[in-house]
């Protein structure tokens, strides 16, 4: 017991050597990542300050949790060791917005909303649309590459990174890609690192392409009386010529589904556009719809005894999964789903106690795996971790992902075991 | 190579899998980078996913590094054969597996071509949108060891946007399924990782991509201006509009002149063309078609024309596609670099690399893809004249030096490999570099795949020819020089 807190001890004191006293303090409750409590939170202040912060860990044998603004932490396994948060909180500046080359150089802890601020200036915008935009920080976004309704017309959150700077756990500081839109020199770190949920390193610094906020833009939603027909007009506008950037299917029972599409671009094509998705709906009659695209965000809300999950199939199986949902969770649980039409659905379970949501859960996770799709538990009571794993069971990849954990962190400094294969 | 090796890889693959007479080897010498050329010891041609895995189990088993070959048309040296190594090529493996298209997903193996996957949709109304210039000839396995990306990728992206799913023989000989069918995997975008890797990661034998609805209406314009920085501050006002060009295109005079010579697209006369594609809906696209015209004449235009009809949009195209080849009509010998800048450095470095090439005393033919930056300076030279061959490759290095001042790329698109594995310092520091040297010991801790290329300090073992010598395919009339 002393020896330990001998050893905390000095880690305080290395810690404090590098940031400065005021920028390390003791966690609260709240800092907790699924019940696991950790000693301290660290803010270094430059991103060199986190490279030796995690040389000093790695080498000291203590665990760190990376956090930007911390909207999405319950993601993951329950971390098997955290002694600090590495927050990225002060690293928030947007370096440079190079308008006229469309890219923006912006630091990790610089907030989606601040981030989206600062480009509207020049009339462009990062198009992603991440649940929690006011809270959520770009490396948050990248870490857990989350992609939203704009996907389906400006590619998930990899295709709009060009560049990244880490530190890794051996405190060297790296760049990957670069700050032009074309690149393939040296391998794609870049890719590798998004959606690695800070087990490889901590990004630091990113840099995206941009687009240009669009002049106009127009919502029209439909209700159908089934999945199978709502899919079916799903299919039918992926078909066709209309330019969309948005298609999404929201349903809280099986008999009533609706379906939003949303268009952008000049006012006249926009009215173009509404005339010829009437040819494609047939006897479907479209009217103009609100606020529709915060769906996904809104499952989010009051969810903590809730278990929202991420399914990936393909989009013709959207149907087949929206039916699956509501045939898994019969009348003790209540299912909400929020599909794109690129086949990601968000599912969330709500019911009176842990066990119901458990059955419903392992049904649904059946049923994706029969269609060859994917389930990713997104949020769910920390009771309910200990005995699922989150991100399922991963075929044949898996070791080649062990290999790769192993040779960028060998020692798991980074976010042990929360994510896939208890990397 | 050990007789009893050859015997073994012709038990597996059979006669016709097998290429081991010195003759036909020189085929595969080199590839489009045909300054660098190593007789490879044996050439191996699996059929499917079990043969390319039993072979690479020997080739494992022996230490027998491997270089996995598509078309040959890599302009960086990946598929430069490894002394005392072996080439294995996919041409056999050129079967389109699967077309879903109500999913948009087409699974294929590595050697069909590019220009096919298209051509295999296209009936459905969809297309596959990475259009390397070589794309009726290169394979989509060349592509994903590549990246490669094409003149529509400012505004559809390039190989890896599209690449949803790989089976991959690793150098153990396992194989291994990455990401799939669906958009999302959990764990490691190693599908991500893995494209671009040029073949330092193991062998696709697999391919899972997805394809595009064609767009309703495609239409091209073409400008004609008196400068390039003329042409540039044309595509600067045109993005800054709003509007998303599919391609966005700049040739100057030189290249204009070797494409007029090779395949008459009947450009107008002028010292910088620009050609801007739209693309999308019917109504949007002609609407703001309307607008690109005066943007031009307020930055200097001379001319501009409007492809009428899909024939004459063709016509357009065919003379860009060709400018590279085109080049050998004005040149005897000529180098092709692939510099990437931010573009609105375009003008600065123009500027430069026209004073760089009246300082070395050589011609300069510009082709570039003004949307994305991505430069194709083509440095001209005659090798029969002494010391040309070296003056021309110093030129194109400076150049290469000015774009990554300028905070660009070495390459937007055709690799390290092995040209440019030399300056990859220049562009990333020694920790960068380790780090991806990792990345590659996790995929290949045997150091088998394509081992010499994309890190400096790698073997150099090329032998330099003294002259020319036309490649095989070319002699027979069968290619032209990329």
């Amino acid at each position: 017991m002393s020896e330990a807190r001998t050893q905390m001890d000095q880690a305080w004191t290395g810690l404090n050597a590098i940031v400065g006293r005021e920028n390390l303090r003791p966690a609260f409750a709240a800092d907790a990542v699924d019940g696991m409590q950790p000693s301290g939170v660290i803010a270094p202040g430059t991103a060199q300050e986190v490279a030796e912060v995690l040389r000093y860990c790695n080498s000291a044998g203590l665990a760190i949790i990376p956090r930007g603004g911390g909207t999405k932490l319950w993601l993951g396994n329950r971390p098997q060791k955290a002694d600090f948060i590495l927050s990225t909180e002060r690293l928030n500046r947007v370096i440079e917005h190079a308008w006229g080359d469309m890219t923006v150089t912006v630091e990790a802890g610089c907030t989606i909303d601040n981030l989206q601020r600062t480009l509207k200036e020049h009339g462009q915008q990062l198009a992603a649309d991440p649940m929690r935009s006011d809270g959520a920080t770009v490396g948050g976004l990248l870490a857990t590459a989350e992609s939203g309704t704009l996907r389906i017309r400006y590619g998930a959150i990899r295709d709009l990174v060009l560049g990244l700077e880490m530190a890794l756990p051996d405190g060297n500081l790296i760049k990957a890609g670069g700050k032009v839109v074309k690149n393939v020199a040296g391998y794609d770190l870049t890719k590798l690192t998004i959606g690695s949920l800070g087990t490889l390193g901590v990004i630091t610094r990113a840099v995206f392409r941009l687009h240009p906020v669009p002049a106009a833009t127009a919502t029209y939603s439909t209700l159908l009386p089934s999945a199978s027909e709502a899919s079916k007009l799903v299919l039918a506008i992926l078909d066709s010529y209309l330019v969309y950037t948005g298609v999404q299917i929201r349903a809280q029972r099986a008999d009533q589904v609706a379906l939003d599409i949303r268009f952008e671009g000049i006012p006249e094509s926009l009215d173009d556009q509404y005339a010829k998705l009437g040819q494609v709906a047939g006897a479907h009659k479209f009217e103009r719809a609100g606020d529709v695209w915060t769906a996904r965000q809104k499952l989010y809300a009051d969810a903590n005894g809730s278990v929202i999950s991420k399914c990936s199939v393909l989009p013709a199986q959207i149907g087949l999964l929206c039916d699956a949902v509501f045939r898994c969770t019969g009348s003790a649980v209540k299912a909400t789903l929020v599909a794109q039409a690129t086949g990601v659905a968000e599912v969330r379970l709500d019911a009176a106690g842990v066990q119901p949501l458990t059955g419903a859960l392992n049904a649904l996770r059946e049923e994706v795996d029969r269609l060859e799709g994917t389930l990713i538990v997104e949020q769910c009571p920390v009771s309910m971790k200990q005995e699922l794993d989150v991100w399922g069971t991963l075929k044949d990849a898996l070791p080649l992902m062990q290999q790769i954990k192993e040779k960028f962190d060998p020692a798991r400094t980074l976010n042990p075991g929360r994510f896939v294969g208890a990397i | 190579m050990d007789a009893r090796l050859v015997s073994e890889f012709r038990a597996i693959l059979g006669d016709a899998g097998l290429v081991a007479g010195p003759e036909q080897l020189r085929t595969y010498e080199c590839d489009g980078l045909t300054l660098y050329r190593v007789p490879p010891d044996l050439v191996l041609l699996p059929s499917s996913t079990q043969e390319m895995q039993a072979v690479v189990k020997i080739c494992h088993r022996e230490r027998i590094p491997f270089v996995a070959r598509g078309s040959g048309t890599g302009l960086s040296g990946g598929a430069l054969p490894i002394k005392g190594g072996v080439v294995i090529s996919l041409t056999r493996m050129n079967r389109i597996l699967e077309i879903d298209v109500p999913n948009a997903r087409v699974v294929l193996e590595p050697g069909v071509t590019n220009a096919a996957i298209t051509a295999a949709v296209s009936g459905y109304g969809y297309f596959y949108a990475p259009d390397p210039a070589s794309q009726v000839v290169c394979t989509v396995g060349g592509n994903v060891a590549e990246n490669s990306g094409g003149v529509h990728c400012f505004k559809y992206g390039v190989t890896t946007t599209y690449i949803m799913g790989l089976e991959v023989v690793l150098s153990d000989g396992s194989v291994v399924r990455l990401g799939g069918k669906t958009m999302d995997h959990p764990g490691y975008d190693v599908v991500g990782a893995f494209v671009g890797s040029e073949g330092n990661f193991g062998i696709v034998t697999k391919i899972t991509l997805r394809i595009i609805k064609k767009p309703e209406t495609t239409q091209t314009l073409m400008a004609a201006f008196n400068s390039i920085s003329e042409a540039g501050s044309a595509v600067s006002s045109v993005i800054a509009s709003g509007m998303f060009p599919a391609g966005l295109e700049i040739m100057d005079r030189l290249a204009l002149e070797a494409v007029e010579a090779a395949v008459h697209p009947n450009y107008p006369n002028c010292q910088a063309l620009l050609l801007v594609e739209l693309d999308g809906s019917k109504r949007e696209v002609e609407l703001l078609m309307e607008k690109v015209g005066p943007m031009c004449k307020s930055c200097g235009a001379t001319e501009i024309r409007l492809a009428k009809s899909e024939a004459e949009r063709m016509a357009i195209w065919k003379g860009r596609k060709a400018a590279f080849a085109s080049v050998g009509r004005i040149s005897p010998n000529y180098l092709v670099q692939d510099g990437v800048i931010p573009r609105t450095a375009l003008p600065r470095v123009l500027g430069e690399i026209e004073r760089l090439s009246a300082e070395a005393g050589m011609r300069v033919a510009n082709v570039f893809h003004a949307g994305d930056g991505n430069l194709h300076p083509l440095v001209l030279y005659d090798r029969r004249i002494k010391g040309q061959e070296e003056r021309a490759m110093a030129l194109a290095e400076d150049i290469l030096r000015l774009c990554v001042e300028a905070g660009g790329s070495i390459t937007g698109e055709h690799g390290i490999g092995e040209e440019k594995k030399h300056f990859m310092p220049v562009m990333f520091s020694e920790a960068d570099l380790n780090a991806m040297q990792r990345l590659r010991a996790a995929f290949d801790p045997y150091q088998l795949c394509n081992p010499t290329k994309m890190f400096p300090g790698t073997d150099v073992n090329f032998q330099r020819p003294i002259a020319y010598e036309p490649h095989p395919i070319e002699k027979a009339g069968l290619a032209q020089r990329y």
